[in-house]
């Protein structure tokens, strides 16, 4: 909401000099945050005058354009120029050349002397052109920044006005005003207006306020005007869609009339464009009190104006021009034609006024919040009166703004008005709220007085009635606080206009809390673990395109994966959300490889989005009571499952190159680490077996699994196509782990290990085995038959070629025995070596080399 | 070299004039060696097997009984100086030739290379945990939910009315089908409903996450963010406990010299609202008031949608951006840096913030 000072300063007490900054820093304190200000004169300097054209010679040129040389007189005949300065004429007659025709002898226009500055830094300054020495310029609306008609200059008996020569032009037209722009919260409707704002800015300064409302001389009733019906046959949640029609006529208005300069400089300030004079009036009064009204050409209407409900297929030109068709929850004006108007959002072209509208019928009118929200949605027509609307307009205020825009009509437009009037509807019951004593008090931490709680509230407008039985108050609201509904609603407007700055602090104690839950530790313990080892964090976001799911998310070559889809996403291609972290990653190390950066070792911990079964619900339990547990457990249901998952994408090499280092490559070992660090890290071991995963290398994957045989991912080098196609160096390497799955079975007690003092006997041994035998494979066979005296076991060569047969291999592990109770012998040691040998030869055909 | 020193006659085990010139020969020799072969080679003069000394000792057993005692002693002392002479050059020499060795061994430690890569967090997951550690240690304990939720919690347990404008205002994404009631959290406020319908009052949590609005990336929004949020539920908390627990928080945040100051604003979920702004002495372009986040008292009508009876519990809640504060604490310029994930971010604040 823009807030033009001068008409603020009509109804509060603003101080002379007080700027749009100050303005805004006590509008502040009550709560309407400071938005942005607008001021002409930070664009606009003088010296801009009124001056009298006095002759006007065509010179054509030789390009084809005709200029007008003229001289103008910007001081009144018989006065001298008191202005001083390059190029401004002792005589008080400027010549100006100026190529616009719109203009003759005699007619007043505005003058920029040289020394003025427009907008958009343009200086004004005598100049030779087309042969003569131009000082200074006859300007145009658009060229003073107050209007974007650029047809012509503007000249001053076309808006109604014939001032001296020599007045100062910015005055006249209202320049050297300026407004302050405020935010105003969804639930102060009544702060769409200058008398709401002055109102709260005299709470914020504790000045005096003077109601506009109050200065307009209504009728206490109206009788005999036109027909109005409200036939709400269909109203939402039982509220009538229109609860108040006031209905105005005013004749004989001379439509064309230009609207006053003031009007049009507050108007623009506010940030509406000046239309036509009954159009300006309606606005203006919407602007002042807060009513949004309409004037239609009374010539146009037919019949008695019914407010209902449309019809299925029923159509409205609006104003826009625009044919809309209506759904049967839209709330009309309609007349014998039909509609006539969108309730409350938009009037119909066909009743509109025009030039030579003459009789207007003036229409203010009261309208249910949800019905004018519905339907701005669904036609999506944001409007200055849905706006105000939809957030709450005073049922009390309808008949002045009415009233108001009638004494406007008549004293700027020569109009009439008819005594009779209209007025149909039924007052909403005045809302009573009980605010028990010391109720405000303990909600804020403020020992509030009486006088802090009924002069607070009086202020605002409420009326207060103290039962001095209990100490209560009986609070009844204003009518343009349909806001207030509670007595916490109550609390707030003491603590506001008592101040917030007052409220003191105490720090409550929580009782004895738990920590970290343990999930919450894992989760911390991996994400440290991860940058200790090396890699960089990354949070990249969750929209990924259907494809990137369908290969990321399933394992099965050409598999596709259910995935959630936006219905308003950012972007179409990104149009779903994750089911694997990985395509963001990827996204990731490209852009920074294109930055220059190509040795990478990044990881993401984030949720994925696995929908599996119900997908939300049907409908929704209302607010403001506890669902039953059968309806709150389909809630829950109906929320897809969301684990965390941890990925990683490691591209280049391991370490920057260095003097006297040699950087390695990482490759698919890498990545098992990373995976491998994951549950080291929280005490779970996982399985590796060889893989497959259309995302990875069909060769260089391992599928990582728990012990129970549940998957938990897959760590390996990324697909060579895959790498290709997302512009990845080759050999880049990831993995990927459900975390929440590794958390759950961590264990929650180790049990300790006895540690054996006695020596150890270490025995080496080389398998032959065919060349697709998994290493770890035979490194179980050898564990499983070495038995218990085997301390550890692990795999130091891989060896084919010379001297191993074709389509074979060599594994050599090196076997670390140790007896807890003695010291082995070399015999017993070489034993259990045997043992373990005999497994593998009979599980895989291990021959000893 | 040879074993004697050549031409050298045997000297008499009886003349100590000889002896002892023997000695004096071989004690300057020792002190005269430069090096540990060197002086080597001195040892193997001097008392090696052919040395005067070795001869002059050998000749003992061939003189008469008497004699020996007296040239027994006198060689056994001059052999004795010499080993001492050698003992103490072959200390000296060792101890100078270790020296050479690490003087030699000397390298350029400024032209080490970094084997070691350094790995970072993202600041605002860091920063994330920074906060939660503040709230652990006043005893309140962390929540999370789910970044897909059903849309009564997200809006309606929150006392946003179906058709206020309150609801649009904030840029949800929806998640298809519309029938299913679905969408990406707007806020972490619907962890605060779970808390409170899953835990037993009092309550005291701190719900961090990510949150989802239809903006587009550009230097101020981005469509996904990181907020924390907090809710007290107890017995007779007032507005003055609100603002105590931000103060306290500020303090921890920003140093004890860190104001907060209370505006009042509007949110469906609370009543009193307020905007909270930290005063922010660092900031570019001077000292002012920075907009943090929001607060208040906690709506009685999402007390009852959690089932907990307004009139018998109150309580508290606020919630401020993590990129906001990382924004200004930290002086990050454009959120875009925040979001690409650009490893030049991240290694600059490594493990800190």
């Amino acid at each position: 909401m823009r807030i033009p000072l001068s008409w603020l300063r009509e109804f509060a007490q603003v101080p002379a000099d007080a700027t749009a900054e100050d303005v805004m820093a006590e509008l502040v304190k009550v709560g309407f945050e400071e938005e942005a200000v607008h001021r002409p004169t930070d664009e606009l300097k003088g010296p801009i005058v009124v001056g009298q054209v006095l002759s006007l010679v065509k010179e054509p040129q030789s390009n084809g354009k005709t200029i007008n040389w003229c001289q103008v007189r910007v001081v009144p005949e018989g006065q001298e120029q008191t202005l001083t300065g390059k190029g401004i004429d002792p005589s008080g007659v400027q010549g100006i050349i100026c190529g616009a025709h719109n203009f003759v002898e005699g007619d007043k226009v505005v003058v920029t002397l040289p020394g003025a500055v427009l907008p958009g830094e343009f200086h004004i300054s005598a100049r030779k052109t087309y042969g003569h020495l131009s000082a200074g310029m006859i300007a145009s609306v658009r060229e003073l920044g107050i209007g974007e008609d650029h047809d012509g200059i503007l000249v001053l008996s076309r808006i109604g006005l014939d001032p001296e020569i020599g007045t100062d032009a910015m005055t006249l037209l209202g320049l050297y005003d300026e407004a302050a722009e405020i935010n105003v919260t969804p639930d102060r409707g009544y702060a769409f207006s200058i008398r709401g704002v002055a109102r709260e800015y005299a709470h914020a300064t504790g000045t005096v306020f003077t109601d506009p409302a109050a200065k307009v001389a209504a009728p206490a009733s109206l009788q005999g005007g036109y027909g109005v019906k409200l036939n709400d046959d269909a109203p939402i949640y039982g509220k009538p869609g229109c609860d108040r029609f006031v209905a105005r006529t005013v004749r004989g208005v001379d439509a064309t009339r230009p609207t006053p300069p003031w009007m049009v400089s507050r108007l623009r300030l506010a940030g509406i464009r000046s239309i036509s004079l009954p159009v300006d009036i309606s606005n203006y009064v919407m602007l002042e009190l807060g009513q949004p009204n309409h004037c239609y050409d009374l010539d146009k209407l037919s019949g008695d104006i019914v407010v209902r409900r449309a019809v299925a297929g029923e159509r409205i030109t609006t104003l826009d021009d625009k044919v809309r068709v209506l759904d049967v929850e839209d709330l009309l004006i309609t007349d014998d034609s039909g509609a006539i108007g969108i309730a409350g959002v938009m009037g119909g072209a066909n009743t509109e006024v025009s030039d030579s509208t003459t009789n207007i019928l003036v229409e203010a009118a009261h309208f249910d919040e949800v019905s004018i929200a519905r339907s701005r949605r669904r036609h999506k027509l944001p409007s200055e009166a849905s706006k105000r609307f939809e957030r709450g307009v005073d049922w009390q205020v309808a008949n002045i703004a009415a009233q108001r825009v009638v004494d406007l009509l008549v004293e700027l437009a020569g109009g009439t008005a008819d005594e009779a009037g209209t007025d149909v509807g039924t007052a909403p019951d005045a809302v009573t709220i009980d605010l028990p004593a010391g109720y405000a008090a303990s909600r804020i931490g403020i020992d509030f007085t009486e006088e802090q709680i009924t002069g607070s509230l009086k202020d605002l407008g409420a009326i207060v009635l103290k039962d001095d039985a209990n100490g209560s108050y009986s609070v009844t609201a204003p009518s343009w606080r349909n806001d207030l509904e509670t007595k916490e609603d109550l609390s707030e407007e003491i603590a506001r206009l008592v101040g917030y700055d007052n409220i003191p602090a105490t720090l409550p104690v929580a009782p004895p809390g738990r920590g970290l839950t343990r999930t919450q530790q894992q989760k911390r313990r991996v994400v440290q673990a991860l940058a200790d080892a090396g890699l960089t964090e990354v949070l990249s976001y969750p929209f990924v395109s259907k494809s990137a799911n369908d290969t990321f998310g399933v394992a099965e070559e050409g598999g596709a994966r259910t995935g959630l889809k936006l219905a308003n996403p950012i972007s179409e291609e990104h149009g779903y959300l994750r089911t694997s972290v990985l395509p963001g990653l990827i996204e990731v190390a490209r852009r920074n490889h294109s930055r220059g950066f190509r040795d990478l070792a990044l990881f993401e911990a984030g949720s994925v989005f696995l929908p599996d079964g119900q997908l939300g619900t049907a409908s929704i339990p209302p607010l403001g009571v506890k669902p039953s547990d059968e309806v709150l457990d389909g809630l829950y249901d109906g929320v897809p499952d969301q684990p965390l998952h941890i990925a990683a994408v490691l591209t280049g090499h391991d370490s920057p190159a260095a003097a006297a280092h040699t950087p390695r490559a990482w490759d698919w070992a890498d990545a098992l680490d990373v995976a491998r660090l994951i549950g080291d890290v929280l005490g779970v071991e996982l399985v590796v077996s060889q893989g497959s995963h259309q995302a990875f290398h069909p060769g260089r994957a391992a599928q990582l699994a728990l012990r129970s045989g549940d998957i938990v991912g897959y760590a390996g080098e990324l697909h060579p196509k895959l790498l290709a196609a997302h512009d990845m160096p080759a050999r880049s390497v990831a993995l990927e782990l459900n975390a929440d799955a590794i958390f759950e079975v961590a264990p929650d007690v180790i049990v300790a290990k006895h540690i054996s003092g006695f020596p150890v006997a270490t025995q080496d041994v080389a398998l032959v085995v065919p060349r697709d035998i998994p290493a770890d494979a035979v490194l179980a066979a050898l564990r499983e038959g070495a038995g218990e005296l085997l301390e550890d076991v692990a795999l130091f060569d891989v060896y084919a070629g010379q001297g191993i047969e074709d389509g074979k291999k060599s594994l050599a592990f090196g076997l670390r025995f140790r007896a807890t109770d003695r010291t082995l012998t070399a015999d017993e040691a070489s034993e259990a070596r045997e043992a373990a040998v005999a497994v593998a030869a009979e599980r895989f055909g291990a021959v000893q080399r | 070299m040879t074993d004697t020193l050549p031409g050298a006659a045997i000297p008499n085990p009886l003349d100590e004039a000889a002896i002892t010139a023997a000695v004096e020969e071989a004690v300057s020799a020792i002190a005269a060696a430069s090096s540990l072969e060197e002086l080597k080679a001195v040892r193997l003069a001097h008392t090696g097997e052919k040395s005067p000394l070795s001869l002059a000792n050998r000749e003992i057993g061939g003189l008469a009984k008497e004699q020996k005692a007296a040239a027994g002693k006198l060689m056994g002392s001059s052999r004795g100086r010499v080993n001492q002479a050698l003992a103490a050059r072959t200390t000296v020499l060792e101890a100078e030739n270790d020296a050479r060795i690490l003087v030699e061994e000397t390298v350029d430690v400024t032209a080490a290379p970094r084997r070691r890569r350094a790995g970072a967090r993202h600041p605002l997951s860091t920063l994330q945990d920074r906060v939660a550690d503040i709230f652990v240690g006043m005893g309140w304990e962390i929540a999370e939910g789910p970044e897909v939720e059903s849309e009564w919690f997200n809006f309606d347990a929150l006392n946003f009315k179906p058709d206020h404008p309150a609801r649009e205002m904030q840029d949800t994404f929806f998640v298809e089908p519309p029938e299913a009631h679905l969408l990406m959290r707007t806020h972490t406020s619907p962890v605060q409903v779970r808390s409170m319908l899953e835990r037993e009052v009092p309550i005291y949590v701190l719900c961090p996450g990510k949150v989802f609005r239809t903006d587009e990336l550009d230097a101020t929004h981005t469509p996904v963010f990181h907020q924390f949020e907090g809710l007290a539920i107890d017995k007779k908390l007032s507005m003055a406990d609100l603002r105590g627990t931000l103060e306290h928080f500020a303090r921890q945040m920003f140093g004890d010299e860190a104001q907060i100051r209370l505006r009042p604003n509007y949110f469906p979920f609370t009543e009193p609202s307020a905007e909270l702004d930290i005063w922010h002495p660092g900031a570019k372009g001077g000292p002012r008031w920075i907009e943090w986040g929001g607060c208040g008292m906690v709506n009685p009508n999402v007390l009852r949608a959690a089932g907990i009876d307004p009139d018998e519990y109150s309580g508290f809640a606020f919630g401020m951006g993590i990129e906001r504060t990382l924004m200004f604490r930290n002086e990050v310029g454009d959120m875009r840096d925040m979001i690409e994930g650009d490893v030049r971010f991240s290694e600059h604040f490594g493990m800190e913030i």
